[in-house]
């Protein structure tokens, strides 16, 4: 292949030979024509103005834009993450880094038998994409429209899984606790579980 | 997978077939899949396994075949066929019938199976998911409910089992029943409901029970150990060698983040064929254990041990060994390379050689032995394959060498091969091998071993064992010389070999050069650009511990040994106290806690560096954990070396390796061998017996501490005797008995046997049972055996 790019010897370049365009330059634009040109900056000044005051002011984003991650959680404040490691699979910057953890009795965080043990997302690395949130099977993994993503230091720009958990809403508790009555993770998958029961309750 | 099958030299019958419209020549009697495999043609399966017998349990690998024109009615499964003249095969890739019949299969395997890929274990490395994708349909016509069943279960403490996961290829009951002959798992139910299963009472308490979680094709088998751990994706496997014993095991490590999750067996061929025991698989916790050492250490004037700078350690190191008369003491896990560092740190910057590796029980007789019989040859796993009789001293191969039992149980499977155990006690393995047993008296091997007849094409296998018993090395040689029979030695150990080559024992230098040879020792000192090396035959370690103890040593080098290994651990530990103790371990130890400078090194994942095995043959592995900071103890001995103004120049793994290959093998004579006699028999009362021992494959070993799943699967600590003592001292089998000599006791459930009616057995080192810590013996030692 190399043998087709052999260099051009010097005296193949003429440089006393070489031609040249004219540049056309034709004075000065008619009236009519700078008036046109005018005419759109003039308009302009009576228009709404787009640009806000950031960061005083925030504008809302498209409701699907690519935000800052979250790890939901099932009604009953469970976590929906186990630590499968799809999304860090299908990752194109290499950005996610989980390990999983199996679910005891005593320490339940998620229905079923697993539960993502460390979960961090690199923002230095993330690129936006959404391939994660594609790739997440529980819909655990989901993109906020939180934009704000800018720091000074890198470590504080590796989130870890406290930093992205979805906050608790009502009728949610604080993992660990054991999975709502009589259901199992088939049925929180199904969105069958309301809210956490009182059975739930063993933190306090 | 590729067929490792028969490698016989005869000339075999080749058969022409066309598969996909190519033509193959395969020898008589290979299977249409592994024919195709030899053109490239994968066809899909999961029951299909080159070194388990044929069983057509999946229906995966469908084909349309025909022969001489006639074509099977229906699709044929590929994996249960052998070739035949004429036969004309198409594969999914030319007959749409088979194609259709493969899709088909796939499908109804997948209608039970859930969809939890995302939680399995096996996700990303599964051959389901894999030939899901190549061979099956994107799309589930099944709309009913999935069959489930409560999950995982334990079929052992280690091996999990997801029965709605299983697709009922039987590898697993095919290998626990073809391979290890622990036919403790097997199908049970019919239909829909079919499922591996254990014996009620029975849990899966195989040696060799992780290959099923390796062979088995869907996620059905985990490890606990490894269980949501990791994917296949995050760990960066490196080939390396097992450090578990002497079999020589192929092994592949997967470490993530530099810490070891997982190990393999990997396939060798010649040695352990894919397969590994447990202990090899699950056995690395030590490895991340928390406590491992980090930094040097120094005894300050407070006596107390100190975190030292590496420059100061290695001063102190080098103070405390200049002008002293100092010996080592290797330990039997040393890599060749390092135990060649300890040989020639030893000889050059100590200038003694009074070195052993042995931290065991042993005897001078085994050192003759090993340097007049043993050291510079080779033997190979080919030679049990071609053996007519193997004759097993000292040695219990599924306890102490698990992969020349697999590689035994083959040939005996096959072939029928005579196996002859001379011992105390029937143990299991050996049972299994259905060998003849030649029971004795703990102490009278040596009359049993000259009693054989073998011929020269029959092979002894001596253990580590022998050593314990006067004279049965001796009858040993003996037999070999009258019948022309081969000599292995089996140590237990993974470094033993390679420190004997190494020359880490008294009476050779590296590369088998007896130190009474004065060619050798000049050979050696030109070699190694020194005046001379010393002349005496070096202590052995027990000689070393009371030379210490009599103040004619005064300072000792120690890698890895643990003082309760030896039959003298209670003047080993006053030595270790008395003596100036320079101490390479990776973890606290009886010894670093006695030492005045603690060194640490890197364990085997950490370092490079190659294992001699029994056969004589050498695996190296580079390092799995690329970045450790942890460096071998040749790199260090080596920098103390420098210290003490005596250079060994040995800075670097890689630098041992090239001196140790260009030094070679001695080519000189060997030492002579004088026999030893064999020892008297004990005069026994009626509640004394003598003692008798052996470890367990799965015990209180150093490199098995931190994981409790293994250990869960360690065989019940028990001591065996024979039903005429049981009936003297009025035991049944469950009873308590109690073994104890001046030095102490331990108390075990009894277990009445087949074992000699003057001997008791227990294991030497299981919980309960540590009978070197305990009685200060193991072996051919009178102890009272009493109800307790």
């Amino acid at each position: 292949m190399s043998d087709q790019l052999e260099p051009k010897a010097s005296k193949d370049v003429d440089v006393n030979n070489v031609e040249f365009t004219p540049v056309v330059n034709n004075g000065p634009s008619s009236l009519p024509a700078q008036l046109k040109g005018f005419w759109i900056t003039f308009r302009t000044m009576f228009k709404k103005t787009l640009a806000v005051e950031y960061p005083e002011v925030k504008a809302p984003t498209q409701e699907r834009f690519h935000g800052r991650h979250q790890l939901n959680r099932h009604p009953d404040g469970l976590e929906k993450c186990i630590g499968c490691e799809l999304c860090a699979w299908a990752c194109p910057a290499d950005a996610i880094y989980v390990e999983g953890a199996d679910n005891t009795e005593e320490n339940r965080m998620s229905p079923g038998e697993r539960y993502g043990k460390v979960y961090q997302i690199n923002y230095l690395r993330c690129v936006f994409c959404g391939l994660c949130i594609e790739a997440c099977p529980t819909r655990a993994l989901t993109m906020t429209n939180e934009y704000e993503l800018a720091d000074n230091s890198r470590s504080s720009l590796i989130f870890e899984k406290d930093d992205l958990l979805a906050p608790l809403r009502a009728g949610m508790l604080m993992p660990p606790h054991p999975m709502y009555p009589e259901a199992d993770h088939h049925t929180y998958y199904r969105g069958e579980v309301p809210e956490a029961h009182p059975s739930q309750e063993v933190n306090k | 997978m590729t067929t490792t099958q028969s490698q016989t030299t005869e000339v075999v019958d080749m058969i022409t077939v066309v598969i996909d419209g190519f033509e193959v020549s395969v020898p008589k009697g290979t299977l249409v899949i592994r024919a195709a495999e030899k053109l490239g043609i994968q066809i899909p399966r999961f029951c299909d396994h080159p070194l388990l017998d044929p069983v057509g349990a999946c229906r995966q690998c469908l084909v349309d075949i025909e022969i001489n024109g006639r074509a099977f009615p229906k699709p044929q499964a590929s994996c249960t066929i052998p070739v035949e003249p004429g036969m004309i095969v198409k594969t999914q890739l030319t007959s749409d019938v088979a194609e259709k019949a493969q899709r088909g299969v796939m499908e109804l395997l997948l209608v039970n199976h859930p969809l939890d890929c995302p939680v399995c274990d096996k996700g990303g490395e599964c051959p389901l998911q894999n030939q899901a994708m190549s061979n099956g349909q994107a799309e589930s016509r099944f709309e009913g409910k999935k069959r489930t069943f409560e999950k995982p279960i334990n079929l052992s403490s280690q091996v999990l089992l997801d029965r709605e996961r299983c697709v009922l290829c039987a590898r697993c009951t095919r290998f626990s029943e073809q391979i290890a002959s622990d036919p403790f798992i097997t199908l049970n139910e019919r239909g829909a409901l079919q499922q591996v299963g254990i014996y009620e009472e029975q849990p899966f308490e195989s040696y060799f029970s992780g290959n099923t979680v390796q062979i088995c094709p869907v996620g059905a088998l985990t490890g606990a150990s490894y269980r949501f751990r990791a994917r296949p994706f995050d760990l960066v496997s490196t080939p390396s060698a097992c450090e578990h014993c002497a079999s020589g095991c192929d092994m592949r490590t997967d470490v993530r983040r530099g810490k070891t999750l997982r190990r393999l067996g990997g396939d060798d061929p010649t040695i352990n064929e894919e397969w590994n025991c447990d202990k090899g698989r699950w056995a690395f916790k030590y490895i991340t254990a928390i406590d491992r050492l980090a930094q040097p250490m120094v005894r300050n004037s407070d006596g107390e041990l100190v975190v030292a700078s590496w420059p100061e350690a290695i001063a102190a190191a080098a103070a405390g060994l200049s002008g002293a008369k100092a010996a080592v003491l290797v330990g039997g896990r040393a890599t060749y390379e390092d135990a060649y560092g300890y040989s020639k740190f030893a000889r050059v910057a100590l200038g003694t050689n009074d070195i052993d590796f042995r931290a065991r029980v042993t005897s001078d007789e085994e050192r003759d032995f090993l340097a007049a019989h043993i050291v510079g040859t080779s033997t190979t796993y080919k030679d049990i394959d071609k053996a007519d009789h193997v004759l097993l001293v000292g040695f219990e191969p599924e306890e102490e060498s698990p992969i020349v039992f697999l590689r035994l149980n083959k040939q005996v499977r096959k072939r029928k091969l005579k196996v002859t155990s001379i011992g105390t006690k029937l143990s299991i393995g050996v049972e299994k091998l259905g060998a003849t047993f030649v029971k004795v008296a703990p102490g009278a091997e040596s009359a049993a071993i000259a009693s054989q007849s073998l011929t020269a094409q029959s092979l002894i296998l001596v253990g580590e064992r022998a050593s314990e018993s006067a004279g049965a090395l001796s009858a040993v040689a003996a037999l070999a010389a009258q019948s022309g029979a081969k000599i292995a030695w089996i140590p237990r150990r993974a470094g033993e070999r390679g420190a004997l080559e190494a020359g880490a024992i008294g009476n050779l230098l590296p590369g088998g050069r007896p130190v009474t040879d004065a060619a050798a020792r000049v050979d050696l000192a030109s070699a190694w650009s020194v005046a001379s090396v010393p002349t005496n035959v070096g202590r052995s370690t027990k000689e070393i511990v009371s030379a210490i103890n009599s103040g004619e040593l005064s300072a000792l080098v120690v890698g890895g040994v643990d003082p309760l290994d030896l039959d003298n651990s209670t003047e080993t530990l006053s030595a270790l106290k008395k003596a100036f103790v320079v101490s390479l371990e990776i973890a606290p130890s009886a010894v670093t806690e006695r030492a005045d400078v603690v060194l640490p090194v890197a364990a085997v994942t950490e370092k490079s560096g190659s294992f001699l095995n029994w056969t004589g043959s050498a695996r190296a592995f580079d390092a799995a954990v690329a970045d450790s900071l942890n460096r071998s103890d040749v790199r260090i001995l080596s920098m103390i070396a420098d210290e003490l103004g005596k250079t060994i120049s040995l800075g670097t793994v890689s630098a041992a390796a090239r001196e140790i290959a260009s030094l070679g093998p001695w080519d000189g004579a060997r030492a002579a061998f004088t026999a030893t006699p064999a020892g008297s028999a004990a005069t026994l009362a009626a509640d004394e017996a003598l003692i008798t021992s052996w470890r367990r494959l799965l015990d209180l070993g150093t490199l098995q501490k931190g994981e409790d799943n293994l250990a869960g699967t360690a065989r019940q600590t028990v001591a065996v005797i024979s039903p005429k003592r049981a009936s003297a001292i009025g035991v049944t089998t469950g009873d308590q008995v109690s073994i104890s000599n001046s030095l102490g006791s331990v108390v075990l459930p009894v277990l009445v046997e087949d074992i000699h009616d003057d001997a008791v057995w227990a294991p030497r080192n299981s919980r309960g049972s540590e009978l070197l810590a305990k009685l200060g013996s193991a072996h051919g030692v009178v102890v009272k055996v009493v109800k307790a």
